[in-house]
């Protein structure tokens, strides 16, 4: 019985972690752009501005 | 560079327009956007992107945003932040290549929401950083309106928030408390120790009492509300229900009893609390994207400053008494009085009629109005009392203020529901203490298993899984209802009333006697007309199709277009303009078009039928509807209208005379749906049952309409009236199901033998069978009316 004690302990314990990282996914605004969310892995890294001075190397070359 | 990739079939690479004659692009925009894109490495967005046809094209327009300081917030860290709606968003493709044009810029954030369609712009220091950061994004071919912030934020994200951070915790404790209760269940036939079971009642109870307390105030919140009112809504039974179960639960708990429900009262929660999230954001998107639509639509206008500069700003933050410049084709900004220049307007939006009104100095004017003729200069005046407008906006205040509260189906539910359920757990536990002679305790505990059983999951998600659905099928529609109770108002429509100009008709002009031109006459001038905003200019456009840009094009403002050739100049333009030598009288918009050694040519403007309004009308009377038109428009414009679609009119309406009819036509009994457009039909909008506007109508009548739809079809009207009778019919379904089972269930509560398991799998399951029946609202008649 005691074994149980700390199963339902450990049991809580990650779904609380669970809870609190739903909460904290819900504060810092990732539910609000669900379309966006779904969209945006079909994109590759951003394009830095390094992307734009290979661009002109080649353009001069 | 990468050319292989962007499509040079006959449309734009950029655009997606359509180009004659093997050019690449439509215009100098389109191919300077095309040029930026490919210079910054991010010629892959031609390939990715997926144009929309529903959307506007992302061609550049030249135009500005007015007056941007206002919209801007600061935060506490002195950081500025700007909302700007994004028109022309095709797909994930625009917002990876508008994300990437604005990395290149000095901010701190550059982030579009795709859902919401609005850009947000946050950043340090001045104004023109983001001035600069919006006008790269604009080059791109997309436009950007500024939101008020302040105004949109507080309402729908707070509540939006709230419901799912209950639904979070509501979760969390009813997977939880579900767990121990199978553990509890199992266990009562393994011999599982008193201890034990003590012990797992009581970590229940410490998981499930303060989730309820926190998840269940949504409910507790809106039953206080209605109990204070003297109402009664179906959130009164759920809160009673959800109190008394969590309050006897504790109690057996206490003095170590074998069954606790524990988990039944967390389910509840938990489920309910899903279908109001659904519902909420499904609304929520519905009215974003309206408002989305009304900020678009609210154009910048030019004010006159007293040293004689003109500004471009906000038609919101022009005040009363400055001069207002309206160009030619340009749409009025602000209510005022002509003081100078003469005119044409095209008044359809605000008085619904269809032929323009010539206009003079000291011609009172409203927002909304289209300028066709000569620049003209307004004298801004606000709405002060006594104007067309504020006669509008009284009469809609007052029609609001009679109508009576609509009680929703739910809520006429709860009103029976409640009353039977109450007293049955009250019989319950009456026939336990005097006829079974059963103490206290077990009598209360059988009278808490009915109130268990009959607390209303089922028949509390009966309709808002129904509207969830159909909510979310019409907004892939382009449909957007605006108000909770329209579907079930509009299921009870049996007469539709129509506005003539701008609903039954299109809202912008179109050319008429086509026959009459000559095809290369017609071409001709759309090849001038097509370097115009004009209204005019783009009907000319529209009727010939695409057609090669003449080079050279000048463009005379308030006059017309020229265009030099070695022959002589073509003219393009008003009957003066063209020097055209006509008696006849002018009986409506016209173009003339002159060119040299040719006798002037001139192309008739006038309204036009939406392409499918006869087909909509007939498909109506098949729903057993009366339809009518009630037009503000003159009588012969609307008997045209009338005889082509063959439907009884009435012409010549003021706004009070449609008010009158609607009125009328409710004191006998009828459900009215008003469809409209105009400011003058705003005030019959609010008296009726329910109403409706296409998405181009006025600011004043988009937002009395219940519903508002998008595009150039008619067909919404019957899409709408067919979904909600669909979506009628399903809401009544569900609540006969929801009963069917309490018939079933109660009789067995009411004799005890209602264990804490079997009434676990007798609410999910009654809510899962209503939940499925509510998909039906999905696919289910849509070959009927789409």
């Amino acid at each position: 019985m005691e074994l149980m004690i700390y199963l339902i302990v450990l049991s809580l314990a990650l779904g609380g972690t669970g809870l609190a990282l739903f909460l904290w996914a819900l504060r810092s605004g990732q539910y609000e752009d669900l379309d966006g969310a779904a969209s945006r892995i079909l994109f590759d890294d951003p394009v830095q501005p390094a992307a734009v001075t290979t661009d002109t190397r080649r353009t001069r070359a | 560079m990468n050319q292989a990739a962007v499509r040079t079939d006959g449309v734009c690479a950029h655009c997606g327009l359509p180009v004659p004659e093997g050019g690449r692009f439509c215009c100098p925009g389109c191919a300077a956007a095309c040029e930026t894109i490919e210079r910054l490495g991010l010629g892959r967005y031609y390939e990715q992107r997926l144009l929309d046809p529903a959307a506007r094209p992302p061609r550049p327009e030249s135009g500005e945003m007015g007056d941007v300081a206002r919209f801007v917030t600061t935060d506490a860290a002195g950081r500025y932040s700007l909302l700007l709606a994004v028109d022309g968003l095709q797909c994930g493709a625009c917002v990876w290549l508008i994300e990437q044009v604005l990395a290149q810029a000095p901010l701190r954030e550059g982030r579009v929401n795709m859902t919401t369609r609005r850009l947000r712009l946050v950043w340090d220091g001045p104004l023109d950083v983001a001035m600069d950061a919006s006008a790269r994004v604009e080059a791109l071919g997309y436009r950007l309106v500024p939101f008020d912030v302040a105004r949109l934020a507080a309402r729908s994200d707070a509540t939006g928030r709230g419901l799912m951070r209950a639904l979070a915790v509501a979760g969390f404790a009813a997977g939880n408390v579900m767990l121990l209760s199978i553990g509890i269940w199992i266990g009562a036939g393994q011999n599982m120790g008193p201890g034990t079971r003590d012990l797992l009642h009581w970590v229940s109870a410490v998981i499930a009492l303060p989730a309820i307390a926190y998840a269940g105030q949504p409910f507790f919140a809106s039953a206080f509300q209605a109990l204070r009112r003297g109402h009664t809504n179906m959130d009164v039974p759920i809160s009673i229900g959800v109190v008394l179960v969590s309050a006897m639960s504790l109690a057996e708990t206490i003095r170590h009893g074998p069954h606790t429900y524990f988990d039944s009262a967390v389910s509840l929660v938990f489920f309910l609390l899903i279908g109001r999230v659904l519902d909420h954001r499904a609304r929520a998107q519905a009215r974003a994207t309206a408002e989305q639509l009304l900020a678009l639509q609210a154009g910048a206008v030019t004010v006159i400053r007293p040293d004689g500069m003109t500004a471009v700003m906000a038609a919101g933050s022009v005040v009363p008494g400055w001069m207002v410049l309206v160009g030619r084709g340009e749409r009025i900004g602000v209510d005022g009085v002509v003081t100078q220049g003469t005119g044409l307007l095209d008044t359809s939006l605000v008085t619904g009629e269809s032929v323009p009104q010539p206009s003079e100095p000291g011609s009172v004017v409203y927002a909304g109005m289209i300028n066709l003729g000569d620049a003209i200069t307004v004298r801004a005046t606000g709405t002060g009392a006594g104007t067309l407008l504020a006669d509008c906006v009284r009469m809609i205040e007052a029609a609001e203020a009679r109508r009576s509260r609509y009680v929703v189906l739910a809520d006429r539910m709860a009103r029976l529901y409640a009353p039977v359920v109450h007293g049955a757990a009250l019989l319950t536990f009456g026939c336990w203490m005097l006829l079974a002679g059963a103490g206290l305790a077990e009598s209360l505990l059988a009278a808490c298993a009915v109130l268990i059983i009959t607390c209303p999951c089922a028949l509390a998600l009966a309709v808002p899984a129904v509207q969830m659905i159909a909510t979310g099928r019409l907004l892939k529609a382009g449909i957007l209802l605006k108000s909770a109770t329209a579907l079930e108002r509009l299921a009870e429509v049996d007469t539709v009333v129509f506005d003539k100009t701008g609903t039954l008709a299109l809202p912008t002009l179109a050319m008429i006697e086509t026959d009459s031109v000559v095809p290369a006459d017609l071409r001709l001038a759309a090849s001038l007309a097509v370097t115009s905003r004009h209204p005019l200019a783009r009907a000319l456009v529209a009727a010939s199709g695409p057609v090669p840009v003449a080079q050279g094009v000048v463009e005379v403002p308030g006059q017309g277009l020229i265009l030099a050739t070695p022959e002589g100049e073509v003219r393009l333009g008003s009957r003066a303009f063209a020097k055209a030598a006509w008696a006849g009288s002018t009986d409506g918009p016209e173009l003339w078009l002159s060119r040299p050694g040719g006798v002037p040519v001139r192309f008739r403007f006038g309204e036009q039928l939406r392409r499918d309004a006869f087909a909509v009308l007939r498909g109506l009377e098949g729903l057993r509807l009366d339809l009518c038109i009630l037009s503000g428009d003159r009588e012969e414009a609307v008997a045209r209208v009338a005889g082509e679609v063959l439907l009884p009119w009435q012409g010549g309406c003021t706004p009070v005379e449609k008010v009158r009819r609607i009125e009328a036509l409710r004191d006998s009994g009828r459900h009215v749906l008003m469809v409209g457009d105009g400011i003058n039909d705003g005030p019959s909008q609010a008296s009726a049952h329910v109403s409706m506007s296409p998405a181009t109508a006025a600011d004043l009548s988009q937002t009395v309409a219940d519903v508002v739809f998008q595009g150039q079809a008619l067909a919404p009207v019957l899409t709408v009236l067919g979904l909600a009778r669909l979506t009628r019919r399903l809401m009544r379904q569900n609540i006969a199901l929801a009963i069917g089972y309490n018939a079933v269930m109660v009789p067995l509560a009411m004799a005890g033998l209602v264990t804490p398991w079997l009434a676990a799998a007798a609410m999910s399951a009654s809510s899962l069978l209503v939940i499925a029946n509510s998909f039906r609202a999905r696919g289910e008649g849509q070959g009927a009316w789409s």
